[in-house]
């Protein structure tokens, strides 16, 4: 049975197209090591496969996929990581699940998340944190820690998670594999439970990057039921690459110097210049860009996506569906006391933050002025473009901390979003891959491009994975009883 | 740097019930989230105009696409499906508490 899970999902999809392997027996044996997670990584999982498994020529042939559980999925608990959904059971699927499950894929759970996708470290789930399969004592990252650690730990074949600020990227970093955050718009986001509208996209954890590129490429597409989808322009090609000839990439002097006092650790600017050298290895020319307003990023995003938050979480209010505190007293009560006690710390913070950013007499101070802000990051980056292929960063300031290292501070969280949050406020793809341990703990390595350059960005991501060599099937084939 | 009868009335904005421990904590939570968010206000963004979305950015080399599609019903929820997680369902509805006296 482990043989089976230590095949890459697209190696599986190939062995259950020459009939070498059987998708039931594969979704049989990710399932029994789902269902013994020690890793708090579910918050459901499947009973047994699908009576009716999909065909083998399908392009996902039956491979199972966990699902973070804001994604709707009819009939199944998806409580966003809240109490306030707990138990809740959609009434139709979301969009990107649809497609995978269209082409071939089946569910094997949902994985456990910060609560409404607000976090760097799966603490703030109300069904308990989520550990990272390296080190048990540490966080995952966040929003999306059970998917992280479902791939990272073997119980998952590949992942789906949502990235708002970082959170598909974050945890792909600090747990040693793959995270994708695609173009603003590549993915539909219909029936995936909302946090800020202009900022949530789907996007796939994997072991490699051509699991994510296959991933991907089921996952995208312009859907009518989401206006702000495009799809993408042309089709992901399978990542061949096997150098950097002629591609230029930008390294960020604005978001690596230590001015703010963000604090790159210094094993993450280690692994960050030696892949560097990696990538010079392959071809590639190192040059610095300038993106002047990228340190301001971070201001900007904690003003827009609470704002936007605030608005999307309105609509939990006891009335048509999740948590109602019932009491005798009026319709403004019912709402103030279900919301209270429905959600989390965090969530009240970034409500509160949000409310108050759009409120009369501050809008323009904060939500308009953060607005313009981005603009200003967007052209940044566009101006970037022309001079180099893709832009370089370490993906997290540091690798993973240990539980309860920084719930005492939210600003001390806010910040390991750093390197990522400039990326989503202008919409482009960027993925993160490991590129290296630091006193045994997984570093990830950003590349971010042009909107809608994923083919290019993965190809490029290929080339250089396959040079840095990076194994983390030890900590994904350790057994349950290994792992005890 | 926020005044605590400016907590609860974003509070109350926000329709959302805070117990005392929490309204004294989250002043001073969201004062140092707001401390470090303000520096932007120092920045010289004089014609700019403002990003809602990446979708319909100013300037953007992204074609807007019309995103429109035809005004044609397509079946929706039937009334069952969207009473199914109603905490209440009353007479095919969603109950709810009087919202009480106007203030």
């Amino acid at each position: 049975m482990s043989e089976l899970t230590e095949l890459s999902a697209a190696e599986a999809v190939g062995r259950i197209r020459a009939g070498e392997i059987s998708a039931r027996e594969l979704f049989d044996a990710y399932r029994e090591r789902a269902a013994a997670d020690e890793l708090n990584a579910y918050t459901w999982v499947a009973d047994g496969a699908p009576d009716e498994m999909p065909d083998a020529e399908t392009p996902l042939a039956g491979v199972p996929v966990a699902v973070k559980d804001l994604f709707c999925t009819e009939g199944i608990p998806s409580q966003a990581g809240s109490r306030i959904l707990e138990g809740y059971r959609p009434p139709y699927t979301a969009t990107v699940v649809a497609r995978l499950q269209d082409a071939g894929a089946t569910l094997l759970g949902k994985t456990n998340q910060d609560e409404f996708a607000m976090g760097s470290s799966n603490e703030n789930s109300a069904f308990g944190p989520v550990l990272n399969p390296w080190d048990r004592t540490r966080v995952p990252g966040g929003s999306s820690g059970g998917s992280a650690a479902a791939v990272a730990g073997g119980s998952a074949p590949w992942a789906i998670g949502t990235d708002t600020g970082g959170s598909i990227r974050q945890p792909a970093a600090l747990c040693g594999i793959v995270g994708l955050k695609p173009t603003y718009g590549a993915c539909s986001r219909y029936g995936m439970i909302a946090f800020a509208s202009s900022l949530d996209q789907a996007g796939p954890f994997t072991r490699d990057v051509a699991d994510a590129a296959l991933l991907f490429a089921h996952m995208a597409g312009r859907d009518s039921r989401d206006s702000t989808s495009t799809g993408l322009p042309g089709p992901i090609e399978p990542p061949r690459a096997e150098d950097l000839r002629g591609i230029r990439l930008g390294v960020p002097a604005d978001l690596l110097g230590d001015e703010d006092g963000v604090g790159i650790d210094a094993g993450v600017r280690e692994s960050f210049e030696a892949t560097l050298r990696i990538a010079e290895g392959l071809g590639a020319s190192i040059e610095t860009c300038a993106l002047p307003h990228a340190p301001h990023a971070l201001s900007a995003y904690y003003l827009i996506a609470p704002a936007e938050a605030s608005a999307n979480l309105a609509r939990y209010d006891g009335v048509r569906y999740g948590l109602r505190v019932a009491g005798d007293e009026s319709l403004e009560a019912m709402y103030s006391r279900t919301r209270g006690e429905g959600f989390g710390a965090e969530v009240k913070r970034r409500v509160m933050l949000g409310t108050y950013a759009l409120a009369s007499g501050y809008y323009d101070a904060y939500y308009g002025t953060a607005l313009k802000v981005r603009t200003k990051i967007a052209e940044d980056f566009r101006a970037a473009f022309a001079e180099v292929d893709f832009i370089v960063t370490p993906t997290s300031p540091t690798t993973a901390f240990e539980l309860g290292a920084k719930t005492a501070d939210p600003l001390a969280m806010y910040l390991n979003d750093y390197c990522t949050v400039p990326m989503s406020l202008a919409g482009i793809p960027a993925i993160s891959i490991p590129s290296g341990l630091g006193d045994g703990l997984p570093i990830g390595f950003q590349l971010a491009g042009a909107a809608f350059s994923e083919t290019r960005l993965l190809d490029a991501a290929h080339a250089l994975e396959r040079a840095i060599g990076f194994d983390g099937s030890a900590v994904r084939n350790r057994t349950v009883a290994q792992n005890g | 740097m926020l005044e605590r009868a400016q907590v609860v009335h974003v509070a109350r904005l926000a329709r959302l019930e805070l117990q005392e421990s929490e309204l004294e904590r989250m002043a001073g939570e969201l004062s140092s989230v707001l401390d470090h968010i303000e520096r932007i206000r120092e920045l010289d963004l004089t014609g700019v105009e403002p990003t809602g979305s990446p979708a319909a950015a100013p300037g953007s080399d992204r074609a807007p696409v019309a995103m429109m599609r035809p005004d044609e019903p397509i079946p929706g929820l039937t009334r069952e499906q969207a009473l199914a997680a109603a905490p209440e369902p009353v007479d095919g509805a969603f109950g709810v508490p009087s919202p009480g006296p106007a203030e």
